[in-house]
């Protein structure tokens, strides 16, 4: 029985017992794990057996008028589903998002129908200025409703739901009137988007600010799970273990695949992604970092009474 | 803290090495350092993706320090990082310590070249059997647009297209170990007629040509710009390569 409805009106995965089924008309898959792609990697992400793997890609490197880098992406995506996780929409910033970069994505998507769309609960866009980074901000009132506008029309010019992911964090700030899944669950009642869980942000936060990771794994809301993330940190040069940064330049960490086991027991399977932005080692072994999650995601698992 | 305010004084402090201001509390905890080098890494790496050639003429260690210069007085503008830095060269030309390596600007110059030409919209050559059929006087009446990919700069003093090769395209670092650069100006054409960034040597004359071409001069106007330029040129020389190299989008007999 599957009466677990789209209440959160996330409309990705559907419900929590399944993964979600993407369909066109040259892709009819489940989507299980998928890989971070790089241009580097586009020869052998070409010709990848295709079961339920997919790529996700940040849609502001394929943001050009022409040439052989969205013809790529272009192939990539009549071979597998392709997922956009964008990183400057800059939606926790006080400003609405920069309509020039709002239409520039929609009309990537339009072009890619891309099979998840997703963006970062940070800011990155600040006057004239962007800064390449995921930046934070106290989870204040005001902020919940400008961000809730910004996320109301990135979502009307896509014209589908975006999947909103929780930041990795390194400062205690003061101000917060919301703890950070309330704000979530409040972005998702009142935007009708979905959650990105990253648990690799998840940990590396919870290191660093002292709470328990396993307990933000526990109470995040399952029904709102379009997209889970995993990826490597390292220790801060100079502060080491006490202060993680969220690196994506190394295979996921035991104790995050821990985490991220615990999780999918918890919710079932959910699209997963495994990121990697930096020391890029062979396709290889991405793939086999991959085939680990997807056997997470396929293993047979009790039906919660 | 207002949401603006607060935002108003982080993006101050991120550009301050050890800021006495910022957000109350926030600048002096570590992890605010995660931040300022995760986006001082950002713009730096951008950089060095735009520009390879010029960071392996001058080593990763020189480059990035000058990139880091860079990127502290002009941030990014907008989020596609492919446009970072386009005005690096110019960057560089003004650079104190690059002041006794004046070819680094010039090998800037046709990264941006070969960045433009590659995101550039796609369009379909100009065939030179099209042209081939005119007769002389509709030649001197035509006009020859440059493809949207066309990108061609001339170096006066210097070499710049040979240096530039020689540290960014791999099968010519074997051959510059072998013969020396010879030095006198030089320039070159940056194109993407099809699928792949190509290239070609062209002088003074014919980047006066191509300059005449995309100001949307007639041909024989074209032609005399280039004459202007060296009396000598091999004009129908010249045409020959441009077409066969796909350097034109557009043709307008009037």
């Amino acid at each position: 029985m599957h009466d677990d409805k789209d209440t959160q009106g996330h409309g990705l995965a559907e419900g929590s017992q399944e993964l979600s089924r993407h369909k066109s008309a040259n892709v009819d898959t489940i989507l299980s794990a998928g890989l971070g792609l790089k241009p580097l990697h586009f020869e052998q992400a070409l010709a990848a057996p295709a079961d339920g793997l997919w790529f996700e890609v940040h849609p502001e490197n394929y943001m050009v008028d022409g040439g052989p880098r969205l013809a790529w992406l272009e192939a990539i995506r009549e071979r597998h589903p392709v997922s956009l996780h964008g990183v400057a929409a800059s939606l926790a910033a006080d400003a609405a998002p920069d309509p020039a970069h709002v239409a520039r994505l929609a009309a990537l998507a339009g072009r890619l129908e891309p099979v998840l769309v997703s963006e970062h609960l940070a800011w990155s866009t600040w006057g004239d200025v962007y800064h390449p980074d995921l930046l934070p901000f106290p989870r204040s009132n005001e902020a919940l409703l400008r961000i809730a506008g910004n996320i109301e029309r990135l979502q009307d010019a896509l014209r589908r739901k975006i999947a909103i992911e929780n930041p990795s964090h390194y400062l205690h700030i003061e101000g917060h009137e919301y703890d950070e899944i309330d704000f979530l669950e409040e972005l998702v009642r009142r935007t009708g988007c979905a959650l990105l869980l990253d648990v690799n942000n998840v940990f590396v936060s919870a290191r660093n600010l002292g709470a328990s990771a396993q307990a933000y794994i526990d109470a995040f809301p399952a029904a709102a799970v379009a997209e889970i993330h995993l990826a490597g940190h390292s220790p801060d040069p100079a502060f080491g273990e006490r202060l993680l940064v969220d690196s994506h330049d190394a295979p996921v960490a035991p104790l995050v695949w821990q985490l991220y086991e615990r999780l999918i027991a918890r919710i079932g399977p959910r699209p997963t992604l495994i990121e990697r932005d930096d020391k890029l080692p062979a396709f290889e072994v991405l793939l086999a970092e991959r085939a680990r999650a997807d056997t997470v995601l396929r293993a047979p698992r009790r039906i919660a009474a | 803290m207002r949401l603006a305010r607060f935002q108003d004084s982080f993006a101050a402090a991120l550009l301050v090495p050890e800021p006495a201001t910022g957000p109350p509390g926030l600048a002096s905890q570590p992890g605010f350092a995660v931040y300022r080098n995760t986006v001082m890494k950002g713009c730096i790496d951008a950089l060095q993706a735009n520009y390879p050639a010029v960071a392996r003429l001058a080593g990763d260690e020189w480059f990035r320090a000058a990139a880091a210069d860079y990127a502290r007085a002009s941030l990014p503008r907008h989020p596609s990082l492919l446009d970072y830095g386009a005005d690096f060269a110019e960057f560089l030309s003004g650079f104190a310590p690059a002041a006794e390596l004046p070819y680094l600007a010039d090998v800037a110059r046709l990264d941006r070249c070969w960045t433009e030409a590659h995101a550039a919209r796609d369009e379909t050559p100009v065939a030179a059997a099209a042209v081939a059929g005119l007769s002389r006087d509709e030649l001197g009446r035509t006009a020859l647009r440059p493809h949207a990919s066309a990108r061609w700069a001339w170096f006066a003093e210097r070499p710049g297209y040979s240096l530039w090769r020689r540290n960014r395209v791999a099968a010519d670092e074997a051959a510059a170990a072998l013969t020396p650069i010879e030095w006198h100006g030089e320039g070159a054409l940056v194109l993407r007629p099809h699928a792949t960034v190509e290239h070609l040597e062209l002088d003074a004359a014919g980047c006066a040509f191509l300059d005449a071409c995309a100001a949307g001069r007639d041909l024989a106007t074209a032609a005399l710009e280039a004459l202007d330029c060296n009396p000598h040129a091999d004009l129908s020389r010249l045409m020959q390569r441009l077409l066969e190299a796909g350097a034109f989008a557009e043709m307008t007999t009037t």
